[in-house]
């Protein structure tokens, strides 16, 4: 069983691009990628995607589909109507290199800034012990894919370039919390996430959990507790005394 | 097309001490290795650093770190690899392997993985096909986007180290992402350097260098039905070939019983194990299970021959035989794809694997969640409530660039390679679980090899502007082919996946096999002359163009070597010689480049193993495996018992 469906692509560069019209065939069971890549072997053979798996593990494939953040091969074509115009367009956060394909390079400037693990001293390799339950919350982070649906979703970057310098945005601060909450991370992670990171810009509206392909809880589990452990940092009298005192930072 | 006049060709052009092609668990790896040995080190990565087909491996890592039963040791676990590969292994990779394992696991710690855990605060580890204890290292079935994320990670840490001693994070490691490197080039027989293109661009880019690592991984994407990423095009065994390398034991390839047949969108890709692990059956479109007709008479003593006694041994697997579900990932594969061939099979050509009938949904929720919503959100099938699709898919090629086990290095001096896509290992078959600890033990090793040949030269071999411009040229041709009305390379590599899904997939025939290498033949002068339009920033037909020719010469290899082998083994399966023959384990079949689109093919006999290793086993357990003369050195006293 097949139809005919109305495709508007994105095509373009870094300088200028238009909604292009293409007439798609379109078989029962396929998702949108599968759309391009018919497009890329018909009628547009240079069209620019991005993706690999195309089973939703690797993250590569992240675009704009009716204006939502979506990975192109875990949107199925049956959830759109037979006459529906199906519009791709690249993620609007990042510059387009061309036609679907973004510059995600902010992404791993970011990763570069966030301190890597920080092992225990004294602990030598396969003497590590953890406890399950101890894991599972840095677990549930690190199945992350890394899609950057989240940073491209977030509105304190999506429409506003002047704060991309001072945020990490949600991808990297969900890593941080997951560091900070790894049972035997020894660096001290709370101060710098609200004064380099920029978690203070998060005001939680939860646009990067509802995006999430994996469905990680991102705002509820990882950006609401390192906010309170800042907090309980911050205003705790005794920790404040203490910084006063012994001029702790 | 002045854009592409190869006289105003600009080529970046990078000195690195080791070049690491291919970013998979295999390259980060080696190029951590590289780094710590104080080299300046660039990962080359044909996609975006942390994507690469690595995220796929789910089930785990084997080592035998002994957590789950203190038994497990190095020794077991070697025999279990030899085992799987039907003794055809290269011994010492399987020995190094089984040895230094639990190492490379135990390190991963260190750079902050956070696998599942035992009750007492160890690294869990679970039970899989051919292992004979709990082996694997794993984190819920995610365990390969684990391994990723922790190398990448651990690069990152290094790259900030870098940074406080020199104020530049790429000063000693850089990743250059989305790029693709099209040619090695050698100088007096040695590496030299490799040129290639940036996919955003379409800019070529050199890097002159006197070790290289390749771990590009596999070559599923010549075949129609795979769970491999378009990344797998056989990159590092073709480059290998054309810089004089050879490939061993191309004829084996791992076909997964169980992969998705539909929706077309995600056909091949897997359906863990552990659905029939965990009680799931194979039935036919007449409702039978028809394991129970495919059950070989060597297995016949350990599976069951009643779907009560089936059912029982979950339960109860000390008085009961394991049901032929469980067989072997060949004879399964094999089997469903008989049930096919005789029109039995489910409307999308597969057969259905069924879990729904025999768990109840809380059940199926709880132990194959990832499995439920795969089902769900790709096929939109609630596997709760109804069977799936299964049915074999292309998944592993046990074959690739023949190494020095030790150093992991090529024929090619200064060529080294790891993971899927060096060759030895895994003999006819790989085990679950021991590819992710391949790729840690022997991307080590390959990085601290290439440090020290780099050590050890006098001067580095250069590269010369002949071979620069032939490299231009080669990139370049689909271009110039469009003038002359080349074919469209989508189509091309259309025909060549479909001329090995059936005529070299898993059960191959003489003639068929013949028919492939004339098809082939065909196939390699439309390659050559496929044309692309339009430009060179990030144009999926050019890319493809290029990858085309790769897939290429490895489909030769795969076909000449699966073609001369007259014996069934593994991952090698003939219909017309369907038993294994001794006389051919100790043959390994050599494939090495004749130019861009022929291959020569030849014989080599195994090295025999090591005494105190071959004393491993028992003699009765490798008569099944050994000629009568090849015993002779066992310890029970071999040929004359």
């Amino acid at each position: 069983m097949s139809h005919w469906q109305h495709f508007r692509v994105w095509r373009g560069d870094s300088e200028k691009g238009e909604l292009v019209d293409y007439p798609a065939e379109v078989n029962e069971g396929e998702v949108v990628l599968d759309i391009i890549h018919r497009l890329q072997q018909t009628e547009a053979q240079d069209l620019a995607v991005r993706w690999n798996c195309k089973a939703g593990k690797c993250g590569s494939c992240s675009v704009e589909i009716n204006g939502k953040p979506r990975l192109a091969c875990m949107t199925r074509m049956s959830t759109f109507d037979d006459d529906e115009v199906v519009t791709v367009t690249p993620m609007r956060t990042f510059p387009v290199i061309r036609d679907l394909v973004t510059d995600v390079s902010f992404n791993y400037t970011k990763a570069r800034e966030v301190p890597a693990f920080a092992p225990p001293a004294g602990v030598a390799p396969g003497e590590y012990r953890m406890q399950q339950v101890d894991v599972e919350r840095s677990q549930e982070f690190r199945k992350c894919i890394e899609c950057y649906l989240c940073q491209n979703t977030c509105h304190v970057v999506r429409d506003h370039e002047e704060n991309k310098q001072n945020f990490a945005g949600p991808r990297y601060l969900m890593r941080i919390a997951e560091l900070d909450m790894h049972p035997l991370d020894t660096a001290d992670r709370q101060v710098a996430a609200q004064e380099e990171h920029g978690l203070g810009y998060c005001n939680i509206t939860k646009c990067c959990t509802e995006v999430c392909p994996e469905h990680i809880k991102i705002t509820d589990n990882a950006l609401i507790p390192l906010k309170e452990r800042v907090v309980d940092r911050k205003y705790d009298p005794v920790v404040w005394l203490g910084n006063k005192l012994f001029r702790r930072n | 097309m002045p854009d592409n006049d190869m006289s105003a060709e600009n080529v970046e052009t990078y000195e690195y001490d080791v070049v690491v092609i291919g970013a998979g668990g295999a390259g980060l790896r080696a190029a951590i290795e590289a780094r710590m040995q104080g080299k300046r080190t660039a990962i080359i990565s044909k996609s975006l650093f942390g994507k690469a087909h690595t995220v796929m491996a789910e089930g785990g890592c084997a080592a035998s770190m002994g957590n789950a039963n203190p038994n497990d040791n190095w020794q077991v676990h070697y025999r279990d690899t030899m085992r799987g590969g039907k003794f055809l292994n290269n011994w010492r990779m399987a020995e190094l392997h089984a040895k230094e394992a639990p190492d490379r696991v135990w390190e991963l710690e260190t750079y902050g993985a956070l696998f599942d855990r035992t009750p007492d605060g160890k690294i869990s580890q679970r039970n899989f096909g051919g292992h004979t204890y709990p082996r694997l290292a794993h984190v819920g079935d995610r365990t390969g986007l684990e391994l990723i994320r922790t190398l990448q990670q651990k690069i990152v840490s290094l790259q900030q180290d870098d940074f406080k001693e020199t104020g530049d994070y790429e000063s000693h490691i850089r990743v250059f992402h989305e790029c693709t490197i099209t040619e090695l080039f050698t100088t007096g027989g040695a590496i030299s350097g490799c040129f290639g293109y940036f996919r955003n661009t379409g800019s070529f880019v050199r890097f002159d260098t006197a070790a290289i690592v390749m771990a590009t991984g596999g070559v599923g994407k010549s075949y129609q039905v795979t769970s491999n990423s378009w990344e797998y095009t056989g990159d590092g065994h073709a480059l290998a070939l054309r810089a004089g390398a050879t490939l061993i034991n191309m004829e084996f390839l791992q076909f997964h019983p169980t992969g998705m047949v539909w929706p077309p969108s995600v056909k091949g890709i897997l359906v863990t194990e552990s659905v029939r692990g965990d009680g799931g059956v194979l039935r036919n479109s007449e409702g039978k299970r028809f394991m129970f007709e495919y059950v070989p008479d060597v297995f016949k003593e350990q599976y069951a021959t009643s779907e009560e006694e089936g059912d029982r041994w979950y339960t109860d697997p000390d008085n009961n035989r394991r049901p032929p579900e469980l067989l072997p990932r060949d004879e399964v594969a094999r089997a469903i794809n008989s049930e096919v061939k005789a029109g039995r099979g489910s409307p999308h050509g597969g057969v259905f694997l069924d879990i729904a009938s025999r768990k109840t949904p809380e059940e199926i929720l709880k132990r194959l969640p990832s499995m439920y919503h795969q089902f769900k959100e790709l096929a939109d099938v609630d596997i709760t409530k109804e069977p799936m699709e299964v049915g074999p898919t292309c998944h592993y090629v046990m074959g690739g660039i023949e190494v020095e086990p030790d150093t992991g290095m090529a024929t090619v001096p200064g060529l080294f390679a790891a993971g899927e896509c060096s060759g030895g290992m895994h003999g006819s078959n790989r085990l679950g679980g021991n590819s992710l600890s391949d790729l840690l033990v022997f991307g080590r090793r390959c990085g601290l090899s290439a440090a020290e040949y780099v050590d050890s030269l006098g001067t580095r071999p250069q590269v010369t502007a002949d071979d620069l411009n032939a490299a231009v040229e080669r990139a370049l041709l689909p271009f110039s082919s469009a003038t002359d009305g080349g074919e469209n390379p989508f189509v091309v590599h259309l025909e060549l996946q479909k001329t090995m899904h059936e005529l070299v997939g898993i059960i191959r025939k003489e003639d068929e096999m013949e028919m492939a290498l004339k098809k082939l033949q065909d196939i390699a002068t439309r390659t050559r002359t496929v044309s692309v339009e339009g430009h060179r920033e990030f144009n999926p037909g050019w890319h493809l163009a290029l990858d085309l020719r790769n897939m290429l010469l490895v489909s030769l290899c795969v076909a000449k070597a699966a073609l001369e082998r007259q014996e069934s083994r593994g991952g090698h399966t003939r219909d017309d010689f369907p038993v294994m023959d001794s006389g051919w384990r100790h043959v390994l079949l050599v494939c090495s480049a004749l130019g861009e689109d022929n291959v020569e093919l030849t014989r080599k006999e195994q090295i025999p193993m090591r005494p105190e290793l071959f004393d491993l086993f028992e003699l009765d357990e490798l008569k099944k495996y050994y000629t009568g003369e090849e015993l002779g050195g066992h310890r029970a006293g071999g040929a004359d018992s």
